[in-house]
């Protein structure tokens, strides 16, 4: 009786996971509190708190994955309008940290709707495309374009560059996926490309030598550059095969900085070397590619932009954040999906898995 | 957009069952994703070739920096050496002491950090002018004592509250201190923070890692000129930083190699008891050891506290030393440069009986006045009647100022400057102090250079006859520092073996105990003829007893006792720009010399005595001399203000008629002052 009870709850449970996507995330999960155990100098604290994030986003997500797509495509609307609200609320109430204004208190805590945004924008674009399936056509993707200014316009006053590049390039990819014609593609970056010189001859030269540190942090080893030099440093110390675990010398001596969150991959890339880092690509990389599948196999237009958008901004987190702590990238705040420690950033990725799996249990039974 | 014109139409037909669905559009987005996802692949092999160049291809440059990063030199700076006097007394060592050191540029606000941290700990202006001056010669990352010597209670108020202090520490220094400070400060020197002058000179000499870690170097005397024994050598550890400069652990240590003990042959007690018997007198006294040259005592009056020097200068103290008529700052004996006077007559005496140009029972009439062949100009004897028939000896005993410019005359100074030079007159001595000066024995070439500048006309330049006589009796040119005096005194009293004067006698390095031993062999022998030294000397002796010029000074003598007295007129040592009114006419007194050793038959002690303006040579510089003597060889040992009073009784005597014994002398006679009376006795006793 008890036993069946459980059998049946466990079933329930399972039902609407992606065995894959799950699997995936707990291995990543798993790495993460690896290194943070490290880059956290061995605190206990920190692996219990990061624990607590991570049962409440997996009960997120594991709700979320419960909703169906098409009781998801109502959500769509009034998270994206009330998204806006609260973006409006920020600009106009909002509580400034380090500068930028982007929290905004509602009674007992306090929020940061950027955040929201980062899935909202995809939600209301697939809902936008769905809606008008069939005839999508310049309309369409004019509109789509209005619908991602107006959150990261907000996002940029803040200021806040790479919550609002974000925020685009989820509007993009769903734009993308939509079937933006190749050759308006082709136009926009060419157009892009060649007005590059034009705009950088408009530019002061303070902020000419302000993008030049951004793209080279050698330039200016003291000040900007100190934080990149470093993170450098501790990886390619690492070597082929890492300084081992709890050994990295430029982690345990503080050399990196904002280490157990946007520079969790130094610590890593320091004491698990080049075959670490291959190991951590090939797992973002499986978890591209489940993304991918299932926004292949999804049902309705709406299911396949969203799984499209949401896994390619997944990588974008990845890219950016790996490109930025080993050098290639200017410095933005972003975290290193699933192994940075902080509970915001793993809510929005959970509950976009959560998206997932939903599309993913709810796609068409019979195969073409 | 073309492609989605052409897919239209099917969607119009499109059934209304799932399971159906426009092939094209859905082949266009698979062919999107496949896209995506090679572009995927792409950024992601971008960053795996980022990954192999930075940990396989740079690994050893990022290793190194890696290592860099971890590994800091902290340098160990080594004890200095300890000063002992020859009898093992103290007189330079360390001790260990808390500091409030800042670091203006981790310092967000300096002036709001001072007024806060005056809150906590003592701060007066002096030290907020100090910290001023040092941080206008350092640089901005180097840490800076606000103040030194912290009490217990400030080092415990402070570390209470330092959090609030970025840029701001506490650190245990070994402070330099010198227990007879004003005593010794002419010959110790003191040690000062090492300014930039300093490491320049380090990286010439390239000693400048040496100097890691020190903050102070030694700026004057044996500190000065004993630097590199005294500092030793720098210890390294290696230690494990973090990021704010923390060590975590240390990985290696070179201890490091303390600085060598100096043991001196200076006799503090009887350093400090010149220094009692001078008073607040201005001058300078040198003895010397004749058997060694080892320098019994050092003494320049006035004299400053040395430990003002050592964590910098407030500067109005400062210019209050630099600025004071009486010149404490300068080292008398060792750059005074003062006429010898009649100080000079046996050494004139010595050079006639080495050359044979005078034998010793040579007499002539001194009528009190001497005049060249052909010439009514008088050069004039101190007394104005004369000596009557004046032999050597009685030249010597009597101070005869006629016998001596004809001596000189007769001689003529090419005779004249070699044989002097022997006694290490116009030369520097090559003392181990440093700064020394060479004083002055004219030649015709030293005139011809003195006087080459275009100032000077060619008449300017020529040697005169007339020039030679005046310098027979110790005036003219002739200017000695009374070092050099002493040095010529201790080597007539030890029979022409010179040896070089020394402060240090050995050099003692902590280490090994491995000792080195400072001018153990003579400069110089210059084999003087037993006979003309002895004759010398017994005419100094004479100079003590009855008859002589320095008679009161002998009587009650329980040794034999050599000496002859001087008188310099007032060339001043350079005059401040500010003349204090009140002592102008004392300045205007002559300065009063003193040249002895003892005992005759074997000399311990040679000593050269100068007190400036302090009137005729046996008025106040004997009386001295025959003190130190007396301390020295007997341990006998008079009341300070006894000594002035001897020196107030005598002082202002035209002429000495008591034989009365001073050793006895208690008379307190405050005779009246009698300044024309001197102008009399002019260049000599």
């Amino acid at each position: 009786m008890n036993a069946h009870l459980i059998e049946r709850l466990w079933k329930r449970i399972c039902q609407p996971m992606d065995g894959w996507l799950f699997l995936l995330t707990c291995i990543l999960f798993v790495l993460g509190l690896v290194v943070l155990y490290s880059a956290s100098n061995e605190n206990p604290n920190r692996i219990t708190n990061k624990l607590t994030f991570i049962v409440f986003a997996m009960t997120l997500m594991w709700c979320i994955a419960n909703i169906r797509p098409q009781q998801l495509m109502l959500f769509a609307v009034p998270i994206y309008v009330g998204g806006l609200c609260l973006l409006l609320g920020v600009a106009l109430f909002g509580e400034i940290v380090n500068g930028s204004r982007r929290w905004l208190h509602i009674g007992i805590t306090r929020i940061q709707p950027s955040e929201i945004m980062k899935l909202a924008v995809p939600m209301m674009l697939a809902w936008y495309f769905q809606k008008h399936e069939g005839h999508i056509g310049w309309r369409q993707f004019v509109i789509a374009t209005v619908i991602i200014a107006l959150p990261a316009a907000f996002v940029l006053k803040q200021p806040d560059l790479g919550t609002a590049s974000l925020i685009i390039f989820s509007g993009i990819f769903v734009i993308f996926f939509a079937g933006l014609p190749w050759k308006v593609i082709a136009v926009l970056l060419i157009g892009f490309a060649s007005s590059l010189p034009v705009v950088w001859n408009l530019l002061h030269d303070y902020q000419r030598r302000r993008v030049l540190t951004l793209l080279d942090p050698t330039a200016d080893p003291l000040g900007d550059g100190y934080h990149i030099i470093q993170s450098m440093i501790a990886i390619g110390s690492g070597g082929i095969f890492g300084k081992g675990w709890l050994s990295g010398t430029q982690t345990h001596l503080e050399f990196i900085p904002e280490r157990t969150t946007d520079f969790i991959f130094a610590v890593y890339g320091e004491e698990f070397g080049l075959v670490g880092n291959a190991v951590l690509l090939l797992l973002y990389l499986c978890v591209i590619m489940r993304g991918l599948i299932i926004a292949a196999h999804a049902s309705t237009l709406f299911g396949r932009l969203l799984a499209g958008a949401i896994t390619l901004s997944f990588f974008t987190y990845a890219f950016v954040n790996m490109g930025m702590v080993s050098g290639i990238l200017p410095v933005v705040g972003v975290p290193l999906p699933l192994l940075s420690y902080g509970g915001t950033a793993m809510v929005t990725i959970l509950t976009g898995f959560g998206i997932l799996m939903s599309i993913h249990k709810n796609r068409p039974l019979l195969k073409r | 957009m073309v492609s989605y014109r052409r897919v239209r139409p099917d969607f119009r037909r499109r059934p209304k069952s799932p399971k159906t669905r426009a092939p094209a559009r859905e082949n266009e987005f698979r062919l999107r994703l496949i896209i995506a996802f090679v572009l995927i692949v792409a950024a992601f092999g971008v960053l795996f070739s980022r990954f192999t160049w930075l940990q396989v291809l740079q690994y050893e440059h990022f290793m190194t920096a890696a290592q860099n990063n971890r590994i800091s030199l902290v340098p160990i700076p080594p004890n200095r050496g300890v000063i002992y006097d020859r009898n093992g007394i103290v007189l330079a060592q360390n001790y260990s002491a808390y500091t409030l050191e800042i670091t203006p540029s981790q310092t967000p606000n300096l002036e709001q950090t001072l007024s806060e941290l005056a809150k906590l700990v003592a701060i007066e202006p002096r030290d907020r002018k100090r910290f001023r001056k040092l941080q206008e010669e350092s640089r901005n990352f180097e840490s800076l004592p606000i103040r030194t010597r912290l009490t217990d209670e400030e080092v415990a108020r402070f570390a209470a509250q330092a959090y609030r202090f970025p840029g701001v520490e506490i650190k245990a220094r070994l402070f330099r201190d010198y227990p007879y400070r004003e005593i010794t400060s002419h010959v110790i020197g003191y040690i000062g923070r090492i300014n930039q002058k300093d490491q320049n000179r380090f990286k010439e000499e390239e000693r400048y890692s040496e100097y890691r870690g020190s903050t102070h170097t030694g700026k004057t005397g044996l500190e000065f000129s004993y630097e590199q024994d005294l500092h030793g050598k720098t210890g390294f550890e290696e230690v494990e930083v973090d990021a704010s400069g923390h060590a975590v652990r240390t990985l290696r240590r070179t201890p490091p190699v303390n600085g060598s003990d100096l043991h001196l042959a200076l006799d503090i007690r009887l350093q400090e008891y010149t220094d009692q018997l001078f008073g607040n007198r201005r001058g300078a006294l040198v003895a010397i050891e004749p058997e060694t040259g080892g320098v019994l005592a050092f003494v320049s009056k006035p004299t400053f506290d040395p430990s003002l020097f050592i964590d910098g200068l407030d500067p109005q103290v400062w210019k209050d030393l630099n600025e004071d008529w009486q010149r404490p700052l300068i080292n008398r004996a060792l750059r005074g440069l003062y006429p010898p006077g009649s100080t000079f007559k046996p050494f004139m005496a010595m050079a006639a009986l080495e050359t044979g140009f005078r034998s010793a029972d040579y007499t002539i009439p001194d009528p009190g006045y001497f005049s060249l062949p052909g010439s009514n100009h008088r050069f004039r004897d101190s007394k104005p009647t004369g000596h009557g028939s004046v032999n050597m000896y009685k030249s010597i005993q009597v101070s005869s100022d006629t016998y001596y410019y004809k001596l000189a005359w007769d001689m003529g100074i090419d005779r004249i400057a070699p044989e002097l030079a022997k006694f290490g007159l116009g030369e520097k001595t090559g003392i181990d102090l440093d700064g020394e000066a060479k004083g002055v024995l004219p030649t015709k070439e030293w005139k011809a250079k003195r006087f080459a500048g275009k100032r000077y006309k060619p008449e300017h330049r020529r040697w005169l006859p007339a020039d030679v006589v005046p310098i027979g009796i110790g005036q003219g040119y002739n200017t000695y520092t009374p070092l050099q005096m002493a040095w010529a005194t201790s080597i007539l009293a030890n029979n022409g073996v010179a040896y070089r004067p020394h402060i240090v006698k050995k050099v003692v390095s902590p280490a090994n105990r491995q000792e080195r031993i400072i001018e153990p062999q003579p400069a110089a022998d210059y084999h003087f003829k037993r006979k003309h030294v002895e004759f010398v000397k017994d005419a100094m002796e004479a100079v003590l007893k009855p008859g002589g010029t320095a008679n009161r000074i002998g009587a009650g003598l329980q040794y034999r006792m050599a000496g002859k007295t001087g008188t310099a007129q007032v060339v001043q040592i350079k005059q401040g720009a500010k003349y204090n009114a009140a002592a102008l006419a004392e300045q205007h007194r002559d300065h009063s010399w003193f040249i002895a050793f003892a005992p005759v038959e074997q000399p311990k002690i040679a000593v050269a005595v100068i007190v400036e303006n302090g009137g005729w040579g046996a008025a106040a510089a004997a009386p001295l001399a025959r003190n130190v003597m007396d301390f020295y060889l007997l341990g006998k040992r008079i009341d300070p203000e006894e000594a002035a009073a001897q020196t107030a009784t005598t002082k202002n005597k035209k002429k000495p008629t008591n034989t009365k014994p001073i050793a006895n002398s208690t008379q307190n006679t405050t005779s009246q002052p009698s300044g024309e009376g001197q102008s009399d006795e002019r260049t000599s006793d």
